[in-house]
């Protein structure tokens, strides 16, 4: 395998990465602050892909549909915040647990019926469009450079907000010790409020970015929800340094596992034995780590502290 | 009975126990009293094996039982009760103590038979919710017991473990005058045949049931004795007695 | 005597009398849909003993459904025709996983284990995804059937549906029985308070482990009989959405209850067929539905059934 060919993997992986935790971010500080598990949180991330499908083909415009499909999906989950979740956030987790399917069922038909069930897709944006080189024989597509760079200054952002200002303060003081918030006469439902808009907004986005690499379909949340939980469980529950680095970790893991498994076993194997075994290895890859890291370190490699 | 050597254990920069000693005799209570954040249930967390010591041992009957888990000090005979009441809420009264019955008498990996009619467990049950003056209330489910009610079904389950020693995290917390006295009584007559370890903040039931006293401040035995030697012991009255005598 | 005994006798009742009745009134075209909700109603109640009893939210038992269908499946390919030895295989497959995914996600509790459940859920799910010799994503359509040492008793044409029925009554009675005895005893006491199970001197972990085993074994013993049924098998049935029906199931009919699986695991069917013969896009309804029992209805179904003074239970 070729040097170019790996880097092309890394980049790709890195960039499978960010959206992860894009969409693992929301979900962390949801549970983390309000101990709230959020199944349809995948669901936002679908909504940020139909969006922009929606809104480009309204405006013609990638930068205006981007901004309107962010807007909407803030609205929608502040919506579903408003409707459905702060009724929740007494409740048992398996009450949330089976509200939020209900939610997931409802906007994954809802999708099917408004787009029809056949895959989506958006063509690039054309100021974004073509490929720059990287090296004497690596050229890497410009857009996914962006979504790459993109990603990064929003982990940083966050990462910032989190902890420099005074609402990142009450978030983290919030996932550790919810009572003293309260006794700090903060609007506990306010915060919640903010912490979930911002959620939602965050997945929302990673749908957005994804929309122009990924097939746009129903129920394409769901199954990057369940990676985003691998994601929290490598991380730790309520941290964000900790969903950073895990999913990261998995982008990459599971982008080189995809393509490399067959090839290593290969090694081992003979090639029909490598041919079955692999694609069935790469997909376990990442729940492999998850359990390795459960035996190691329960608790995920940097968690929150005090998490309840 | 009980011996605790030099047990020593601290979070990051804080000790909270610090090489603690401590036995407790056949026959015999031993009081650990100390102000609020003193590490008195911290020292009970470690005996029963909640939290695990960074040095030292504890020992029951001559047994080093410093590496075993909850569950198997529990079954070695180390029976203990919580600070916050700590019972099966769904549960009848009843079944709480028939549970912990169970754990001392034959296999719980028994599949089919109804455990609720199994005479042998509830007879015992009974006898011991009896003797803490909870017979006629078996039957009640233990959400709707009172919380004194609730303090003495504690102790009716740490009871049915047959312990060989019961460490008693602050019995009388929240218990009104005569339920105190009660329980001061109880507690007495046990005494007899059950060593015990008792943590407790009420000076009243500490000298009226403890043979030996030890003062724990700031993670350290700064006075022990008997009880009287204690209430002479200037440092004890300082650091504690000062304050919580009244 | 118990009310919640007499509905569930007369609910076994009604599925044993079916066969003989639905001919005379011409719908035999709902044997098909009992026989679905059966096959639900085992795995439910199979998870119930984790969650109900037990009190650890599994979100990834559809996958012991698929463990137990796709060892049977592949049993078959393989030309074992035996059920007793198809069966062994499932139980030898399923049981194998469950103790190894269970060992695991029980190092952690509450929604973590809710979280590492779900997600080995879905590990199995994509490995039979994988699985290119037997169907890949499109699944496997089976020419041989399991036979009864050579009757065709277990199958479709056959009595399958008796076969099933039993089946099912076992885990209804079993299942209950497990709960009440002294394991399911302690198996409570953890549920209730963890802790205080563990100072009564249980090594909880212990029980959790043999019951989420016990609970996935039953699972994909319907897996199985699944097989048998539909002739043929894909990943589909493993998907995770399968094990949020299956907590509906459980939950819509009430907790550690009797009848509760059973009871919600027919509900849905029935819904499902409801809703779907009125309008295509029945999920549009079924969704909000759940989302308003969860908010409005507490205790589920079997509190509709249940008389206030048994509540207890």
């Amino acid at each position: 395998m070729s040097l170019t060919l790996f880097l092309i993997l890394c980049l790709n992986g890195l960039q499978y990465g960010l959206l992860l935790f894009l969409i693992a971010a929301g979900l962390t500080l949801v549970f983390g602050v309000m101990g709230f598990i959020n199944l349809a949180h995948g669901v936002q991330y679908m909504v940020g892909a139909y969006l922009i499908f929606a809104f480009t083909g309204l405006t013609g415009h990638f930068g205006l549909a981007l901004v309107l499909s962010l807007v909407t999906a803030l609205l929608i989950g502040l919506l579903l915040e408003y409707v459905v979740f702060r009724h929740l956030y007494d409740r048992t987790h398996l009450d949330q647990v089976l509200a939020t399917f209900g939610i997931i069922i409802f906007l994954n038909e809802l999708a099917k019926v408004l787009f029809g069930p056949t895959t989506l897709s958006i063509a690039t944006p054309e100021f974004l469009s073509g490929s720059i080189q990287l090296t004497e024989q690596l050229r890497y597509p410009v857009y996914r450079l962006v979504t790459i760079g993109v990603g990064l200054v929003v982990a940083a952002g966050l990462f910032l907000t989190i902890s420099y200002t005074r609402t990142g303060m009450l978030i983290r003081a919030g996932s550790t010790t919810p009572e003293m918030v309260a006794a700090l006469g903060v609007n506990i439902k306010q915060l919640f409020r903010i912490v979930f808009g911002v959620g939602a907004m965050l997945a929302g986005f990673a749908g957005v970015i994804a929309a122009p690499i990924f097939a746009i379909e129903p129920g394409m949340g769901d199954n990057i929800l369940i990676v985003a939980f691998v994601v929290i469980i490598i991380g730790g529950v309520g941290s964000i340094g900790g969903a950073f680095v895990a999913a990261i970790l998995v982008g990459l893991i599971d982008t080189l596992g995809r393509s490399l498994a067959t090839e290593l076993l290969s090694f081992v194997f003979n090639p029909s034995m490598a041919n079955q075994i692999g694609p069935a290895l790469a997909s376990m890859l990442i729940y492999i780590l998850m359990a390795a890291i459960l035996v190691i370190r329960p608790k995920g490699l940097l968690p929150a502290k005090g998490v309840h | 009975m009980l011996e605790i050597e030099n047990l020593h254990k601290s979070f990051g920069a804080l000790t909270v126990s610090h090489d603690i000693s401590l036995s407790v005799g056949a026959g015999q209570c031993h009081a650990v009293i100390g102000p609020n954040g003193a590490g008195k249930t911290t020292l009970i967390h470690q005996i029963s094996g909640v939290l695990r010591q960074d040095k030292g041992r504890v020992a029951l009957d001559g047994k080093d039982v410093s590496a075993l888990s909850v569950w198997e000090r529990v079954q070695a005979g180390l029976g203990r009760t919580f600070q916050i009441t700590s019972v099966l809420p769904s549960f009848s009264v009843l079944e709480n103590v028939a549970t912990a019955v169970q754990a001392k008498n034959g296999s719980s990996l028994r599949f089919l038979a109804a455990a609720a009619r199994e005479a042998a467990l509830n007879d015992i049950a009974q006898d011991i919710l009896t003797r803490v003056g909870l017979g006629a209330r078996s039957g009640q489910q233990a959400a709707d017991l009172s919380h004194g009610e609730l303090r003495l079904l504690e102790l009716a389950i740490a009871l049915a473990g047959e312990p060989k020693c019961l460490l008693l995290d602050e019995p009388m917390a929240g218990l009104g005058r005569t339920e105190s006295v009660a329980l001061i009584d109880l507690l007495r007559t046990l005494r007899e045949e059950l060593p015990m370890l008792l943590v407790e903040h009420d000076m009243d039931a500490v000298f009226q049931l403890a043979d030996d006293l030890s003062v724990l401040v700031d993670g350290q035995i700064v006075a022990r004795g008997t009880p009287d030697e204690v209430r002479q012991n200037p440092k004890a009255r300082a650091a504690y007695l000062g304050e919580g005598s009244g | 005597m118990d009310r919640s005994l007499v509905i569930g006798a007369l609910i076994f009742a009604c599925l044993l009398a079916m066969p003989v009745l639905l001919p005379l009134v011409g719908a035999e075209y709902l044997t098909g849909l009992l026989i679905k909700a059966m096959l639900l109603a085992i795995a439910a109640i199979s998870l119930d003993l984790i969650i109900g009893h037990g009190g650890m939210v599994s979100l990834g038992h559809a996958a012991f459904i698929g463990v137990g269908a796709y060892a049977a499946a592949i049993g078959l390919e393989s030309g074992i025709e035996n059920i007793l030895v198809l069966l062994l295989l499932t139980l030898v497959v399923t049981g194998g996983i469950a103790l190894i995914t269970g060992a695991l996600a029980l190092r952690t509790t509450g929604v973590y284990f809710l979280m590492i459940t779900l997600a080995f859920g879905q590990m199995i799910y994509f490995t039979l995804t994988s699985l290119a010799a037997y169907g890949g994503d499109d699944g496997l359509t089976l020419w041989s059937l399991a036979t009864f040492f050579g009757s065709d008793i277990v199958q479709n044409r056959g009595g399958l549906y008796f076969v099933i029925l039993a089946v099912l009554f076992l885990s209804w009675f079993g299942v209950y029985r497990i709960s009440q005895s002294r394991f399911g005893r302690v198996l409570r006491a953890a549920r209730d308070n963890p802790q205080r199970a563990e100072v009564m001197g249980y090594p909880i972990a212990r029980y959790q482990l043999i019951a989420y085993v016990i609970a996935a074994l039953i699972a994909g013993i319907s897996g199985l009989l699944l097989v048998q049924h539909a002739e043929f098998v894909s990943p589909s049935i493993a998907a995770w959405q399968r094990s949020g029906d299956l907590i509906v199931a459980v939950v819509l009919g009430g907790l550690g209850t009797r009848n509760g699986a059973l009871l919600g695991a027919f509900f849905i069917v029935i819904v499902e067929e409801l809703l779907s013969s009125v309008i295509h896009e029945w999920r549009l309804i079924y969704g909000p539905l759940l989302v308003l029992l969860v908010l409005y209805a507490k205790g589920g179904l079997n509190d509709l059934l249940t008389p206030a003074a048994q509540k207890g239970r």
